[in-house]
């Protein structure tokens, strides 16, 4: 009997370093999007809690809690990532699956600032963009969804057919940055 | 010549470099103009329009004489400016707009013609006989026009952009910026500091004054250790702020690479920054202007503050007798440092009678100097006093005007500088860029107490707005001489005197402007291209408003000033468009039947952003047409295969989901039942066709819906905008699932034997019928199936997560081969299409309505929607218009072409004949003849017509005869069964 | 130019749809006559000042935004969700 084989978007892509800042897949699991119907958020945030232990994330914000992370995905959405959600969720909000339209990576290293400098529009200083603080923003040409996870680390969300642009931009940025090492170093 | 122990160069490296194949040596440090002048290069270049000789004239961005071309080949760079280019091993520069060479140069003999060449001349000797122009003076223009030249080849150098965001942004590194920086990086505001420069100081580092009771420069080095030491602070040096823009954003380029070997590297030329600033501190300085008299161009004349910095930062004395012209106290400084740096001062000529008297040198009072002479450098002066006319021997003339504080950026969005009559100079308007403040010689305050009293208030000042708790740093102690000036603009005489010395106007240009009533600036400025060159006319903008104010009899602010646009400095159109070349220039998106597509063959087109299969070619096809033609009778007769997921998925869920379709569809949907899918057209607004597509019913209160591949932004806007603005009343939600899924259309009479093999449970036609929809198992898979055909065939799309879509399409495309079928791709679904004579953007091209297409029945009269109000207008329900109809050829040429007009057989193939237009044609294998789609003037009341069709691009000239626009099984049996 | 999102706070202008006037916000019913529709759809105020205008942030949270802005001095003056706009 034949089987359908899964690939990741990144597949063949992924993992890369270049000038200590590297670029890895994530493989999130269930991604679905949660968008409460009219009158509902309170009553969703509510359920989310109880069901996977993340409240409904205010915007440009996410929380994590033990293997669930909800995070913010534009107006009256949030992204739950990790677990299948739980049905009684599907009374106050739209769910609609995702968990094979994003290409997830995570980008980590000391001069990750200065490579997303060159691709996003938004203001990524640690300062005022802290850990768990999110964007829905541009990533170069391409619309998505920018996390800090760590002090030096970051999650961008691109849509699954553009994985490849993604790691070319990233890459391009990474290598101007790491040329620019040497020279200063 | 080097001065020896003067300069900040001391110990620095050696460099050898090129200029016009001569190789020479300079240090580390230098920049070309520098390293030229240590040598005793006078001549680096020749003027734009007379091909006069000229030498370096500045020491920094606003150079409009010493202009080079840097490197060779497909990188070589034109136009880069000597005073800002630094030196690097391996450098080879050359010199412009000469030919044969620098020294002899045939174009020269413009300099003899120029009685006939001034301002006005190309206007005016252009004009006649008319049918010169395009053989004769374009290719003349144009040769003789511009200074250096591109490659033509395309750049292999690397660019890029880049976004910065701070508190306080501080425009330039001299002792105000510095001050600026100091006491907002002390009170915790994040601040970046750009300085166009490689070293910052500014004047610091060009003036012989003292900071603090040392040499202003290690005053320098201390403040920028202080803030490289500050985590909140970023120091961006060779950076120059070229724009200001609206809400705190700045545009400004660093040259990142460009004082470097070209090593191939990834390392970039130049980086385009985008900062945005909750403050601004203009502290960008001020340049001193000339004095306009005869033969002021002649290489040698240079601006004494260019001569001090040459002396002081450099250690480069420009010529071993120097002769210092001014109308200003701070002329003289330049006189002074020289002789404290043992060069020779010939004299100091002062336009003032009272001006200060010296001891180390002659000073004429109340004199001009009114010529210079000497070939291709300068070799005397003449000097004009009240006793007349003498001549003074000197290889160099430091000249000083005064100062234009650099009002730029203060001027950007639109604000007019004020005239400040005690400097005679303009200065910026406060508050004209909101968030910024000009400081120090920007602001007019040209002291160096006053510029480090102002840049630190400011810098204060702006933190303090942004909540921090700033204080003033302490002032260290400098110099607070006043500024004395008397306007001294041109010196009258005959010849020329040079005012813009990069596009070669003169006084007299100006004037004859004035006569011919040119009179307000902007009138003049176009007239004469003054201050049109690359450098903008920064030293000579001023002046040339002075001398007209004069020559129109109104004062300087009367007069005005041009107007003042971004950018400040030159910048490459590589800087701005970095990133966008090859792969940058767009995203591009793959479906998962990319890779395999490929593997068979495939030439992958554009659709959108997305890559389609064209055709899969087998063994022995040579030509397109065959692959297309096989695969249209593929699915005719057996099966095919074709990657749909670029199609638009909208998931619409929400219990008014059914009220909001029938808002944005034309039909109605709320109606249909779960299970179905129904085929729906969307209009704009003003009436016309926006999309078509299916929509099928999944549940109770949820929806897919599908829009055209080259539509689907536009559409999700579209619903955005009619739920969030339109109807907030609907309680609904939508997210695009085009990602999720990988989706195929399976196609032909075979489909069902095909799907039948993959699918978990067979197909039960009873539970199929055309248009039906719902879950179905794949190889284990959970996955969806729609009965829907774009082909005319027995149709299916059946979708799975996109994960799977690889795999289920080498699956498919196996079995589809295994049953005498195989993959089609986008030219095979074209020709199925419009056998069928289903529409696509093509058809719906945003000028056609329902009522074109024939689909007027599809607005329902039961309902308001989208568009309905203004499709129903009369001219859009004229039966008059052109309306959708096939073609098939009946000529002695049997070719129709996409683009082709229509007309009546007998009639002229002209405009006011026309009749129509072809949409989309193709050959059809299923009828052995080409097919086409056209909107024609009433044209389903003329099926079995025959019409003219001319393409006039393609020279084709036939005849068509007008039918059914269904070409292939209009009953739609086949589809349905 | 800076767009200060009400969801995502202030925004370059790139990551924005332009769509034009506010009055698109106000429309008229089927039956209100041809003058209000072309009114609607066509006619539109070119003022040198205070504008109100509509704008998508697509490359952001997905919100359509009423912006009022100063057509002459570029001033924003603000931005409001389009829903809880005054039409």
């Amino acid at each position: 009997m034949a089987e359908l084989i899964a690939k990741t978007p990144c597949e063949g892509l992924l993992p890369l370093t270049v000038g200590g800042v590297s670029l890895t897949e994530e493989n999130p699991g269930v991604m679905t999007v949660v968008a409460p119907f009219r009158g509902r958020e309170a009553a969703l945030a509510q359920a989310m809690r109880a069901a996977h232990g993340v409240a409904f994330p205010a915007p440009n914000r996410s929380a994590v809690r033990a293997g669930a992370r909800a995070i913010w995905f534009g107006r009256g959405q949030a992204l739950l990532v990790g677990p299948e959600p739980d049905p009684s969720l599907a009374e106050h909000a739209a769910l609609t699956d995702q968990s094979d339209a994003w290409a997830l990576v995570r980008i980590e290293g000391e001069r990750v600032e200065d490579v997303l400098a060159r691709l996003v529009p938004v203001d990524l200083r640690v300062r005022l963009f802290k850990r768990g603080h999110t964007a829905r923003t541009l990533i170069g040409h391409m619309a998505g969804s920018v996390t800090r996870v760590g002090p030096r680390a970051f999650q961008l969300i691109v849509f699954r057919s553009m994985a490849a642009t993604l790691v070319h931009e990233v890459r391009t940025a990474m290598e101007a940055i790491a040329a620019r090492g040497v020279l200063e170093g | 010549m080097r001065v020896a122990g003067k300069g900040l160069l001391a110990g620095a490296r050696p460099v050898t470099f090129s200029f016009d194949g001569v190789r020479y040596r300079g240090l580390e440090g230098d920049t070309l103009a520098s390293a030229l002048l240590a040598n005793g290069v006078r001549l680096v270049g020749r003027s734009f329009k007379y091909h006069r000789p000229r030498g370096v004239l500045t020491a920094g961005s606003e150079e409009p004489n010493a202009l080079l071309t840097i490197g060779r080949g497909a990188g070589q760079e034109p136009n880069v400016r000597a005073t800002v280019q630094e030196i690097y091993d391996g450098l080879e520069a050359r010199s412009q707009n000469r030919w044969p060479s620098l020294g002899f140069d045939l174009l020269s003999v413009n300099d003899l013609a120029a009685p006939f060449l001034g301002a006005g001349f190309y206007y005016k000797t252009f004009m006649w006989p008319k049918s010169f122009w395009e053989k004769v003076y374009e290719p003349l223009i144009r040769r003789s026009a511009g200074l250096g030249a591109l490659s033509r080849e395309a750049n292999p150098d690397r660019y890029e952009k880049a976004f910065a965001f701070c508190d306080v942004l501080v425009i330039g590194g001299g002792p105000a910026g510095l001050m600026a920086a100091l006491a907002a990086g002390r009170a915790g505001a994040d601040v970046i500091l750009a300085d166009e420069d490689a070293r910052m100081g500014g004047r610091a580092l060009a003036e012989s004054w003292e900071i603090g009771g040392r040499s202003a420069h290690l005053w320098v080095d201390d403040v920028l250790a202080e803030l490289a030491a500050m985590e909140n602070v970023r120091l961006m040096p060779r950076t120059c702020v070229v724009g200001a823009y609206d809400q705190g954003t700045y545009g400004a380029l660093e040259r990142v690479g460009q004082h470097l070997p070209r090593s191939g590297s990834a390392r970039p030329v130049e980086c385009f920054w985008r900062i945005v600033a909750r403050r601004a501190v203009l502290a960008a300085g001020a340049l001193e202007r000339p004095v306009a008299f005869r033969n002021n161009d002649r290489p040698g004349i240079m601006m004494a503050g260019a001569v001090r910095a040459y002396l002081n930062r450099w250690g480069v004395a420009p010529g071993r007798r120097v002769a210092v012209f001014g109308n200003n106290d701070d002329a003289h400084r330049t006189a002074r440092d020289l002789v404290a740096a043992g060069v020779h001062v010939a004299g100091l000529i002062d336009s003032r009678h009272d001006a200060p008297r010296a001891r180390d040198f002659r000073v004429w009072r109340g004199a001009v100097v009114c010529d210079s002479a000497g070939r291709k450098g300068l070799e005397n002066i003449t000097i004009r006093t009240a006793r007349g006319k003498e001549k003074l021997q000197a290889d160099c003339l430091a000249m000083s005007g005064g100062w234009n504080p650099s009002v730029h950026l203060a001027c950007h969005m639109n604000g007019r500088p004020v005239w400040r009559r005690d400097i005679a100079a303009f200065v910026p308007l406060p508050g004209a860029v909101p968030g910024l403040e000009a400081v120090g010689a920007a602001n007019g305050a040209f002291s160096t107490a006053a510029c480090l009293r102002e840049g630190a208030e400011a810098g204060a000042r702006a933190a303090e707005a942004l909540g921090f708790g700033a204080a003033v740093p302490d002032l260290p102690e400098a110099e607070d001489d006043p500024c004395r000036i008397a306007p001294l603009w041109s010196v009258p005489g005959r010849g020329r005197a040079w005012l813009d010395f990069q596009n070669d106007v003169t006084v007299k240009d100006v004037k004859q402007a004035a006569a011919e009533n040119f009179r307000s600036v902007e009138h003049m400025k176009r007239y004469t291209t003054q201050g049109m060159a690359t450098d903008q006319g920064k030293n000579s903008n001023v002046a040339a408003l002075a001398v007209l104010a004069d020559a129109t009899g109104r004062s300087i602010p009367e007069t005005g000033t041009t107007t003042f646009r971004p950018p400040y400095s030159p910048v490459s159109i590589a800087a701005l468009g970095a990133g966008a070349q090859g792969k940058g220039f767009a995203p591009e998106r793959f479906s998962t039947s990319h890779a395999a597509s490929v593997e068979h063959g495939a030439p992958m087109i554009e659709a959108g952003l997305w890559y389609r299969p064209s055709y899969f070619p087998k063994p022995g096809e040579t030509h397109w047409r065959q692959s297309c033609d096989r695969e249209v009778r593929m699915v005719r007769e057996a099966v095919g295969v074709c990657d749909v997921s670029t199609l638009g998925k909208i998931d619409l869920q929400g219990p008014d989901v059914g009220a909001f379709l029938d808002f944005v569809y034309t039909n109605t949907f709320s109606t249909l039942k779960v299970g179905r899918v129904r085929y729906g057209l969307m209009l704009r607004e003003d009436g016309f066709v926006m999309d078509d597509g299916t929509c099928a019913r999944l549940g109770e209160n949820r929806w897919l819906m599908t829009t055209t591949t080259a539509a689907a932004g536009e559409v999700m806007r579209h619903l955005e905008w009619v739920h969030q603005a339109l109807r907030p009343d609907l309680d609904l939600r939508f997210v695009s699932v085009t990602e999720q899924w990988a989706q195929f259309a399976v196609a032909g009479p075979k489909a069902r034997e095909l799907l039948n093999g993959l699918l978990d449970a067979p197909l039960a036609q009873a539970d199929w019928p055309f248009m039906a929809c719902g879950a179905v198992s794949v190889l284990g898979v959970r996955g969806r199936l729609f009965r829907i055909s774009f082909s005319g065939e027995q149709g299916y799309e059946i979708a799975v997560p996109a994960r799977f879509g690889d795999s289920l399409f080498r699956e498919l495309v196996a079995r589809a081969e295994a049953l005498g079928g195989g993959p089609y791709g986008m030219e095979a679904l074209n020709v199925l299409r419009i056998e069928k004579g289903f529409i696509t953007h093509a058809e719906i091209h945003g000028r056609t309505t329902a009522y074109d297409i024939g689909m007027q029945g599809m607005v329902s009269e039961k309902k308001d929607c989208i568009g309905k109000t203004l499709s129903q207008r009369a001219g859009l329900m004229d039966p008059d218009r052109e309306r959708l109809v096939g073609l098939k050829p009946v000529g002695a040429v049997k070719q129709i072409t996409a683009g082709a007009h229509l007309f009546n057989r007998g009639e002229a193939p002209v405009r006011v004949n026309d009749q129509g237009y072809v949409t989309s044609v193709g050959f059809s294998p299923t009828l052995g003849h080409m097919i086409g789609l056209a909107f024609l003037r009433r044209g389903p009341e003329r099926i079995g017509e025959v019409v003219r069709l001319v393409d006039h691009l393609r020279g084709i000239d036939t005849e068509c005869e007008v039918v059914n626009p269904v070409f292939y099984d209009p009953e739609g049996g086949r589809m349905r069964g | 130019m800076r767009i200060p999102c009400p969801i995502c706070g202030e925004r370059d202008r790139r990551e924005f749809y332009y769509k034009g006037a506010a009055v698109a916000l106000d429309r008229p019913g089927p039956d209100a006559g041809e003058a209000a529709w072309d009114a609607y759809v066509y006619l539109r105020e070119n003022p040198a000042g205070r504008t109100r205008e509509l704008w998508y942030h697509e490359g952001g949270c997905g919100a359509w935004l009423v912006v009022t802005r100063d057509t002459v001095s570029h001033e924003i003056f603000g931005a409001e969700l389009a829903g809880e706009a005054d039409v």
